[in-house]
């Protein structure tokens, strides 16, 4: 066995000596693009088949080619399951030749992804997860956080929260690394507008009964309940806040990270009043209206801030690669960073050398159910906040590439 | 003859193997080892030993973290990475054992299952186990501190793995002989005789306790073993290592391999573990093609591949039938000896 | 009453809440072995089940002709949810459960852990698994009930009444009816009681049926509180294993009272240690197993 696995070895170190494939045009003839997300858990009415959807939408409004070469997109479900995700990823950067992953959604799986694609030199555009940690300790040459994070959203929503009266807060968090993220992020931004933290308590990530944890946030005495969770742990907690009769006891519920199909399956009843922040909301302006109801068309829902950003960084990933003149991963990211984001999802957008995709977030009030017109009427813009304002500068992150650099 | 046979086989087979990665994704060939050894141990317990347990991931999984840690954390190579999982996971099986086996057939699989509960929860809050993101950004590091195992050679167009790659291989062979050596020894006999017929072996002078207890710490070190390697290809310790579906799978790649033959549970891993990767795009009806495997297998496919295919071969040669008894599990010693539907099937 | 006081009592209460929902699942198990000598692993799907044909009864007939407009409403649901699931378990039964009774008993679990994964994945293909809310909750239960310590919601009080109705129902029908004598005598000596005249045949589906009606019947009951969803049983049933195992099968009343101070003995777990709460059951199993290793109510033949 011994010898065999010798010969084997001086075979392949021979051979793996070979000049690698020409970096320039488009390698292996085709790119491919590959949309791993949430098919069937709590974050599937987020991303899941919408996500694919909106890649799709994205590829055939390009034009199906990118320089001459045909693009295909390939999907797959992570069922928020870390392992799942990285062995997909691996097995499509290696076998398939995935060129960039697309979505993620749940921050284990991204981080865990991320981590696959700097190994591998795959670019990994991130819309669905949120924990900083990607543009920090975590970043990667090939990782662009293109939506939103933890450290934006709370910077948006909780000091306007903070400042209308909730002094005081109690914390319901999801018990992995992005509720964590939020969690803290959001507590520094209470403090340092004069708030204060009585408590929190972490609940496992899809969780059917809020119950006990309800009734310590109530017995915290907590002017808000901020939850840092999402999708559906989230509308689970706001429900049976309202079971609870504890909306009525005078406390406010805060969602830290609440998306558009939340706030559509709680109902405006539920929800109403709710204040949070969204880098996305169809009903913004023309472009969006046209793109979002085009999308609608096509599934039946208006689109999440993660659909839609699914779409722009596509189609944005794909322009990239037209002015790169190659797919080349390095070439690719050059000419990310030097493009200007803007369309129907992306304010005044840029991506950062750390990865951040910096761009407008808006803090927005779920609508009266007597304001709505419509089935789909669900939110008013309170306020848009330019992107130096709601993402973390970079001078105070932790990414070796920033430090590297200067 | 069938001696020599048998040896020719293995010998193709080992050449098979060591060719493979140039045919096949090597991930993928890792991740069959893995599950095919974790399959193998399982066998010696439910196969040979007739005891059903349904908590085996917790080895699995337990010994995947403990590698992950202490690669990870605290500067371990590989090898030695490995050998405190499996140490782990040994010692793991001896608390299970002493609280479990004593009671047989549902009870030990409940109560099994109940313990992997406990380890998943465990998984889930300690600090040192990442929770829901499982433990990441484990280094494949260097063997022997001298082989790079995270070295990846580029060959017409594909990307191989191949140290690490034999390095599993490696590992795998080593348990399969063990686990082989193990069922042919003595030791093996006596543990098949309490299968077939545990009172009789007590009234041979048995300490029936303290063997069956042997074969689950040996069973549970294995597991381990293939778990702690997982990680390594993987880099990634996670839930699902621990998660109570990990211990149905083994229970399905034993069974529908074919319980209480060499062979059989390699196959009904490479089966299993191919299904799975090869429907993940089909998302849950992956669930419901293992549960659909699951029912046939047990209506009318208890022998597994392996069982019914050397029964096949048997009735062939030697014009005989092996009774339906043999290879089955443990369990009418259960309480009552006739159920009480017994009469009432026909 | 202090703070302290008060916050034990509501998260008591909360506790016995999912008590009730052991109970009931647990008194399945214990009825269904106690016949047919399996553990049904495939319980927890049939509580899913239940609480699914609550949820499209409710949603979903009414695409259906003939019933166009038709809501199945919760108390229609209640009596329809464990009817329509007891005669699928009995179908079940009588297609695959009963080749195996010739064979050891591990064979019914595997092929039930089968079942549950198939109907487990058959519901993930269609309905989200972290839930659908069930919005059918009659107006009456609606509301919060002033206990004193704290307000609980009138739904959820409901819910425990219901549960332990049924539980204490069940145990009167065994231990008190003729029915039950036959059951009791069946689980004895079937040979025997067929003799008499009894078909036990028939005895053993419709008890395979009966004990999965009790699951789909909670699964109905939890629905409005949790949100329907494909993996409830999944989380539910291994819970219930080690409640089944603390208790000793065999014993109704046991696998009754059993559910109950366990779902007591969380909800107090989540005031004293919360981290603790999802295991202090299972380390509780661990104990009983090293003290009494037949349960605590389990007879010593049943054990070893």
């Amino acid at each position: 066995m011994k010898k065999h696995l010798i010969q084997a070895v001086a075979i392949v170190l021979l051979l793996g000596l070979a000049p690698l494939a020409n970096a320039a045009g488009i390698r292996n003839g085709v790119v491919k693009i590959g949309v791993l997300t949430d098919m069937s858990g709590v974050y599937s009415a987020i991303g899941g088949k919408g996500s694919v959807v909106a890649a799709k939408m994205a590829v055939a409004d390009f034009g199906g080619k990118v320089l001459g070469k045909p693009i295909e997109v390939l999907s797959a479900d992570h069922q928020n399951k870390p392992d799942i995700a990285s062995a997909k990823a691996r097995d499509w950067a290696d076998t398939d030749h995935v060129d960039m992953i697309i979505d993620l959604l749940n921050s284990g799986c991204g981080l865990a992804v991320q981590k696959i694609g700097a190994e591998k030199k795959v670019i990994i555009i991130n819309t669905g997860a949120g924990a900083t940690a990607l543009t920090n300790e975590q970043c990667s040459p090939y990782g662009i956080h293109y939506v939103y994070d933890t450290y934006a959203l709370p910077k948006v929503a909780a000091s306007s929260i903070v400042k209308h009266g909730g002094k005081t807060w109690f914390f319901l968090t999801a018990d992995y690394a992005f509720g964590h993220s939020l969690e803290e992020n959001t507590a520094a931004f209470v403090k340092a507008d004069g708030g204060k933290i009585l408590g929190q308590v972490l609940h496992p990530l899809s969780t059917s009964d809020f119950s006990s944890y309800l009734l310590q946030a109530q017995a915290s005495k907590a002017k808000v309940i901020g939850l840092a969770n999402a999708g559906g742990d989230f509308i689970n907690a706001v429900k049976q806040a309202r079971e609870f009769g504890i909306v009525k006891g005078g406390q406010t519920i805060a969602g830290l990270l609440v998306f558009l199909t939340d706030v559509k399956s709680l109902g405006l009843e539920a929800a109403q009043g709710m204040e949070f922040a969204t880098a996305f909301y169809w009903d913004r302006n023309k472009a969006s209206r046209e793109w979002s109801k085009r999308y609608f068309a096509k599934t039946g829902a208006m689109p999440t801030m993660d659909q839609a950003g699914v779409y722009s960084g596509t189609m944005n990933y794909l322009k990239a690669i037209k002015a790169a003149g190659t797919d080349d991963p390095d070439a690719v990211m050059k000419a990310f960073r030097a493009m200007k984001i803007n369309d129907f999802f992306a304010v005044n957008g840029h991506l950062r050398r750390d990865g951040t995709m910096v761009h407008d977030m808006f803090l927005v009030k779920v609508k009266k159910p007597s304001e709505s017109k419509g089935p789909w009427d669900l939110l008013k813009i309170v306020r848009q906040v330019p992107g130096d304002q709601a993402f973390m500068p970079m001078s105070q992150g932790n990414c070796p590439l920033v430090k590297g650099k200067k | 003859m069938e001696n020599s046979l048998n040896k020719k086989l293995l010998v193709v087979l080992l050449l098979i193997g060591l060719g493979a990665p140039f045919v096949v994704y090597p991930v993928f060939l890792m991740q069959l080892y893995c599950f095919a050894l974790f399959a193998c141990a399982f066998n010696l317990l439910l196969g040979y030993t007739g005891l059903l347990s349904f908590g085996h991931a917790a080895f699995f999984g337990g010994a995947a973290y403990i590698t992950g840690y202490l690669v990870k954390n605290a500067g371990f190579t590989p090898e030695m990475g490995i050998l405190a999982g499996t140490l782990a996971a040994a010692a793991m099986g001896f608390v299970f054992g002493i609280l479990t086996i004593r009671r047989q057939g549902i009870y030990f699989a409940m109560i099994t299952l109940a313990l992997a509960q406990v380890v998943y929860f465990v998984a889930l809050k300690a600090p040192f186990t990442g929770g829901e993101d499982g433990l990441q950004n484990v280094p494949r590091g260097k063997l022997l501190g001298l082989v790079n195992l995270g070295r990846t050679y580029h060959l017409a167009g594909k990307s191989l793995e191949l140290n690490l790659y034999y390095f599993v291989f490696a590992i795998f062979c080593a348990g399969f002989w063990l686990l082989y050596r193990t069922i042919n020894s003595p030791f093996g006999q006596v543990i098949k005789a309490i299968r077939e017929n545990e009172p009789r072996a007590v009234s041979l002078g048995y300490r029936v306790e303290r063997i069956k207890l042997l074969a689950f710490v040996i069973s549970a070190a294995l597991s381990g073993t293939a778990g702690a390697t997982k990680t390594l290809v993987f880099q990634l310790a996670s839930l699902t290592d621990v998660s109570w579906h990990t211990s149905g799978d083994v229970v399905l790649m034993t069974l529908l391999g074919g319980l209480g033959t060499v062979a059989g549970p390699v196959m009904g891993a490479f089966t299993v573990v191919s299904l799975q990767t090869g429907l993940s795009s089909i998302g849950s009806w992956v669930t419901v093609v293992i549960g659909a495997i699951f029912v046939i297998c047990v209506l009318l496919f208890r022998r597994g591949f392996v069982g019914e295919l050397s029964r096949i071969i048997k009735k062939v040669f030697e014009g005989d039938l092996p009774s339906e008894d043999s290879g089955r599990i443990q369990g009418r010693q259960e309480g009552k000896q006739a159920p009480g539907p017994g009469a009432a099937s026909g | 009453m202090n703070f302290f006081t008060r916050m034990v009592l509501a998260q008591m209460m909360l506790g016995l809440n999912n008590g009730a929902f052991y109970a009931i699942l647990s008194l399945g198990l214990a009825v269904i072995f106690g016949q047919l000598n399996i553990i049904n692993f495939a319980h927890g799907a049939f509580y899913m089940l239940g609480a699914f044909v609550a949820l499209l009864g409710y949603t979903s007939l009414s695409v259906l002709p003939g019933l166009a407009g038709f809501h199945m409403n919760y108390w229609e649901a209640l009596l329809i949810a464990p009817l329509v699931v007891g005669l699928l378990g009995m179908l079940i039964e009588r297609t695959m459960i009963r080749h195996l009774y010739k064979l050891g008993n591990l064979y019914g679990l595997l092929l039930t852990f089968g079942i549950a994964l198939i109907i487990q994945g058959l519901f993930t293909n269609y309905f989200n698994v972290s839930g659908t809310s069930y919005n059918a909750m009659p107006d009456i239960l609606r509301g919060t009930v002033n206990l004193g310590f704290m307000r609980f919601p009138t739904y959820r009080l409901w819910s425990i009444i219901i549960s332990l109705g049924v539980c204490l129902g069940t145990w009167l029908i065994v231990e008190r009816t003729k029915l039950g004598s036959y059951l009791r005598a069946g689980t004895e000596n079937a040979d025997l009681v067929q003799a008499f005249g009894v078909n036990v045949p028939l005895m053993i589906s419709l008890t395979y049926g009966f004990g999965v009606g009790l699951a789909a019947f909670a699964g109905v009951v939890a629905a409005p509180i949790y949100s329907v969803s494909p993996i409830m049983g999944e989380e539910m049933i291994i819970t219930v294993f080690a409640v089944v195992v603390i208790g000793g099968m065999g014993s109704i009343m046991g696998a009754i009272i059993t559910g109950l101070c366990l779902g007591m003995l969380e909800g107090l777990t989540k005031v004293i240690y919360p981290p603790a709460a999802n295991t202090v059951i299972f380390f509780m199993m661990i104990v009983v197993l090293l003290v009494k290793p037949t349960g605590l109510f389990g007879k010593d033949q049943y054990g070893e």
